[in-house]
């Protein structure tokens, strides 16, 4: 199979999104649409009292106001608010259920109207009243609460006595802020009602998983609600879980039996899920040769009281780095906030941070050059199973990325490098992550024309995966991705997860790949089968698509059209839908590999920090685009460059609410702020992984990054900040 | 979104009436800040007055060698203005330092001196605030205040002004033309903001039926040597942290005359003759800057998270006196700093 997979192979639905063709969540329209507005809570934790909606309900055009004392029914059990990506313990937020106030911007009522800005005055116009309670929003204060919930490995030989008895040692904590995903489309829900059937167009990582929350929230049966998601403007694990306005538009609409659109606020975006307050404890001990004895690795973070979330932090340097001694453990603090929810590369864009923070802390203390002792410590087996990798070409990121970037000239001192006004600053740092699978269903309709549809419930969240499946099927039928028409996302469509953890490349396009192969199979015999057949005699399994025909693999002048086929066999369509298969496969640790340097120049005596270049080696097996998976990496960049200097969700503890819930205040780079961008893909040939050797971009991109600056910010001026967003004024204190 | 009544004001004078005549009312221009106020219910207008057809988008020469620039001029056309580029290139700079293009393409000249701050608290209505609600408390003073006053402050309120071209016009010693029921008068920009004292719902000194008609350059522009620069936590699209708009001309070697204000720091752009003074006929060198710059800083109090400010204001103060020195002024369009 070759011709479009592996190519730079330009988005199939561009054209669609920047014409503005492309509808979101928030854009359908329908007869009679209502529209809702939002109030939220202003305390963190307490109960409600009042919640007087007469005067609203008083202005015209506003049609009702629903609240927990007014509404529609809703489940009562835990288990029916259990999407597929729920904590496991915990129960999970209700909006609209009942008094109580769990968290700061918790929906509290829908102001629903004619239109959006009716809605929106007559919110201001509510009464309400609270009985304030205690809270706690500090994860450093209330550190001493916390209780360990997971250990991602088990423990290997006695880490802590390795450590305290290293001859070089380095223990520090590291801080994660509490950072809010922005995707640049608002959470969205417009929900169309028909007297049997709702049709739910919602802004969301997986179709189906809204469908079987709203179907268990609602009582509903899969036929009586379909949920929609062509389009997704940006997500990054916010959308994994079901989002409250989806409850809301679904619950106005059976209340009201009227369409209802709610489209939340940009300031509402930060009562949903972040990335939480995490406090990252890393021990390393050495021997004065760089050999690793110790690794102990500790993470406290942000939960909600009401749900446990928790990611791996912790267990990365069981991958990366050698070490007869290794403790990881988790702690969570429960806090009076929402719950925390994925976001981007969770888990190991914040303990990878972490890691090689302390990796290149440690490189100083010994005097080696950090790639150096990343080689020295290089593990080639995943040691927390004992296992091989399905393929790990993380020696060639180190070179590649080097000699690209020119690392052999680097002065090692700290403050040694300097241009003009500014130090200059040389840092590096590992990227890794998991390559994941999981099953995937896909349906190829041919029509006798040489057309193709392919069809799963899978979501493209601006990831390339219209893109990515066209390609895939346009090789395995043999035809020009012109002749193929992709639809995603619709929960009436071939079944799929949740789009995330990198998965959905090597699943969707396995699921394609075994469609075709049923497509293959039913047109080579009717090939053969034809009367005269220039393939008559010819063994089926030695039948190939190719350029439109069908032909035999080893002469393909010996061919048949595909309409001739189907016409000898009287078919106007094949229609095959298949799910995915993959080998299990107990014997492999399987993960993709980066590493990333970067270069800063900060003004000496202002502390203005420029990140001038970053070079991103990253080895992910098979790239399926090379144009869109570029593109990938590098806005994985640009969040890491976020992450490192400027993002950072404020909150006053003492009112238990975000200062800076909006994006003026809440930074994110701007264009200025992003300088040279060099994304190398490592040739990673992986024959265990899965049959095309795909293992997913999403997540490997942005990890490393913000570890690579913080150690070039350290390179350059000497100081080490362990306190993200590394901002000018910690440089100059 | 609140309700409230629209008028649309065909000249100057009815603008004023309908002010005097409506105690809620508020004027409206570019409205890049208060819209954002209204939806935040910060702003609760009765009714918007729509000045932005009045005739007062000219930028005009004046007598004596000045500038005479209409209040509804928008930001992005003073800034690309060949007078201004050529003559006043210290204010240009500044606009551009500020916002976005599509903001500066939207706000007038009026509305940027009538800007409020941003500061977090001030925006959000479920905490307390005297300048949004008077006598409530200020939460930044024991809150979150990494981005607020050191100079100026009071117990009231330690919010900062947000505008960029207000401390170039500080530094130009322009002068703001006013016209209310009661006729035209002119005050001087330093004079135009208020320090917030137990009154900081009170921005400016502008009164409540006055309207902004025009500022005026003073002839003298300082376009040899000057820099307006802008330390900000990433290099666009954030307000200042701290910002200098250095002005000066030389006699020889000597400084004949000196101009410094300083942005992010305080209620008001931030001047003071002394500082202005100590450099007026010495030579530019690193020690009279430095006897400027503390100063200019003198009496700077900071809260719990703002002590960095102190310092890292003097040192850009520096700089900025250096670039203007060198004729070398920062530019906005390259973002290192020269």
């Amino acid at each position: 199979m070759n011709g479009y997979v592996g190519t730079a192979t330009s988005r199939v639905d561009g054209r669609a999104k920047v014409t503005g063709a492309a509808k979101y969540a928030g854009e359908f329209a329908a007869d009679g649409l209502l529209h809702g507005f939002v109030v939220t809570a202003t305390i963190p934790r307490g109960r409600i009292t009042r919640l007087d909606a007469s005067g609203a309900l008083k202005v015209k055009g506003v049609v009702d106001v629903l609240t927990h004392a007014h509404r529609h029914p809703l489940a009562d059990k835990d288990e029916a608010w259990k999407d597929e990506v729920a904590p496991e313990k915990g129960s999970p937020f209700r909006p609209l259920y009942d008094d109580s106030i769990k968290f700061n911007d918790q929906p509290i009522a829908l102001v629903v109207a004619e239109d959006w800005e009716t809605a929106k005055f007559a919110a201001t116009l509510l009464d309400v009243a609270y009985q304030e309670e205690p809270f706690a929003t500090d994860l450093e204060a209330e550190r001493g609460s916390a209780t360990e919930v997971q250990k991602p490995h088990e423990p290997r030989g006695d880490a802590a006595a390795a450590l305290a008895g290293a001859a070089i040692r380095h223990e520090a904590d590291y801080l994660v802020p509490t950072e809010h995903h922005n995707p640049m489309e608002l959470y969205a829900t417009t929900a169309v009602w028909e007297v049997d059937r709702l049709t739910v167009y919602d802004k969301t990582q997986g179709v189906q998983n809204v469908q079987k929350f709203l179907c268990s929230v609602f009582g509903k049966t899969p036929d009586e609600i379909r949920v929609i998601s062509p389009y997704v403007g940006g997500a990054f694990g916010s959308g994994l879980r079901p989002q409250y306005q989806v409850v809301l538009a679904t619950l106005a609409a059976l209340q009201l039996k009227r369409s209802v659109r709610i489209v939340l606020t940009r300031h509402q975006m930060y009562g949903l899920g972040y990335r939480p307050e995490t406090i990252e404890h890393v021990g390393l001990g050495a021997r004065p040769d760089g050999t690793l004895d110790a690794v102990v690795h500790e993470a406290i973070a942000v939960t909600s009281r009401y749900e446990e979330f928790s990611r791996n932090d912790t267990g990365w340097a069981e991958q990366l780095y050698k070490s007869a001694n290794s403790r990881y453990s988790h702690q969570l603090v429960r806090l009076d906030v929402a719950t925390p929810c994925d976001m981007r590369a969770p888990g190991a864009a914040s303990g990878v941070w972490a890691l090689e923070c302390a990796m290149d802390e440690l490189a100083n203390a010994l005097k080696l050059d950090p790639v150096e002792l990343r080689l020295k410590c290089y593990s080639d087996r995943d040691q927390s199973e004992d296992l091989p990798y399905t393929s790990k070409q993380l020696r060639a990121c180190y070179r590649q990325a080097a000699a690209a970037f020119g690392w052999s000239n680097r002065n090692p001192a700290p403050r040694s490098m300097r241009d003009g006004k500014e130090l200059v600053g040389w840092g590096m740092a590992t990227g890794i992550w998991e390559a994941l699978q999981m099953p995937v269903a896909a349906r190829i309709v041919l029509t006798a024309n040489g057309h193709a549809e392919v069809s799963s419930a899978a979501s493209d969240i601006g990831t390339g995966t219209y893109t990515i499946v066209a390609q895939v099927a346009a090789d395995a039928l043999g035809l020009p991705m012109d002749n193929i028409t992709v639809k995603l996302a619709d929960s009436s469509l071939p079944q799929a997860p949740v789009e995330g953890g990198s998965w959905m490349a090597a699943s969707s396009a396995h699921a394609v790949l075994a469609a075709a192969e049923d497509i293959r199979q039913e047109l080579a015999r009717l090939a053969v089968a034809m009367a005269g057949s220039p393939l008559a005699g010819t063994d089926p399994a030695d039948v190939i698509l190719s350029e439109g025909m069908i032909a035999v693999g080893s002469d393909k002048s010996r061919s048949v059209s595909i309409a001739d086929a189907m016409r000898s066999g009287s078919l106007e369509r094949i229609e095959k839908e298949k799910l995915n298969h993959f080998a299990e496969d107990k014997s492999h640790a399987r993960n993709t590999h980066s590493a990333v340097f970067a270069e800063v120049k900060i003004d000496e005596e202002l502390g203005v920090i420029r990140v001038t270049r970053v070079v991103n080696a990253v080895a992910a097996g098979r790239i399926l685009n090379t144009k869109t998976g570029r593109s990938q990496v590098m806005g994985s960049v640009v969040w890491g460059i976020g992450m490192a200097l400027h993002e950072e969700a404020v909150m006053d503890h003492r009112f238990g609410r975000i200062m800076n819930a909006n994006i003026a205040e809440y930074h994110i780079p701007v264009n200025a702020d992003i300088h040279d961008i060099d994304v190398i893909f490592v040739d990673e040939q992986d024959e265990h992984i899965n049959k095309l050797g795909i293992k997913g971009l999403g997540e490997i991109g942005i990890v490393g990054v913000p570890a690579a600056i913080a150690n070039a910010v350290y390179h350059a001026t000497g100081r080490r900040v362990r306190r993200f967003p590394i901002t000018l004024d910690k440089l100059l204190s | 979104m609140i309700n409230f009544q629209y008028s649309c004001a065909s000249d100057v004078t009815e603008a004023i009436g309908l002010l005097a005549a409506h105690s809620g009312a508020k004027l409206i221009a570019g409205g890049t800040n208060l819209i954002d106020l209204m939806k935040e219910s910060v702003e609760k207008p009765t009714r918007l007055i729509d000045i932005s057809r009045l005739p007062l988008r000219q930028i005009e020469e004046t007598g004596d060698g000045g500038l005479h620039i209409g209040a509804l001029v928008p930001n992005s056309d003073l800034a690309y203005h060949p007078l201004i580029e050529e003559r006043y290139p210290l204010l240009a700079s500044a606009i551009l330092a500020g916002a976005s293009a599509q903001l500066r393409n939207m706000a007038s000249v009026g509305g940027n001196l009538m800007q409020r701050t941003r500061c977090a608290y001030f925006y959000d209505t479920a905490t307390p605030c005297n300048k949004r609600t008077p006598g409530s408390g200020c939460s930044a003073v024991d809150g979150l205040n990494r981005n607020h006053a050191i100079l100026g402050t009071s117990a009231f309120c330690i919010a900062t002004n947000p505008s960029d071209m207000s401390v170039a016009l500080a530094a130009l010693d322009a002068v703001v033309h006013i016209a209310g029921p009661s006729g035209e008068r002119t005050m001087g920009m330093r004079e135009f903001h208020r320090l917030p004292g137990d009154t900081p719902h009170v921005d400016t000194n502008l009164e409540r039926s006055e309207i902004i008609t025009a500022i005026e350059l003073p002839p003298r522009g300082f376009a040899g040597n000057y820099s307006y620069l802008k330390i900000r936590d990433r290099v666009s699209y954030a307000f200042a942290i701290v910002s200098v708009a250095a002005a000066l001309e030389f006699d020889g070697h000597a400084i004949r005359k000196a101009r410094l204000a300083l942005g992010g720091v305080a209620h008001k752009p931030w001047c003071s003759v002394e500082a202005e003074a100590a450099l007026q006929g010495q030579p530019a060198t690193t020690d009279h800057f430095a006897r400027a710059a503390d100063l200019l800083l003198q009496g700077a109090r900071t809260y719990a998270h703002n002590g960095f400010k102190v310092e890292l204001a003097r040192r850009a103060v520096m700089r900025t006196l250096t670039q203007a020195a060198n004729a070398s002024p920062q530019s906005q369009a390259h973002k290192k700093i020269a």
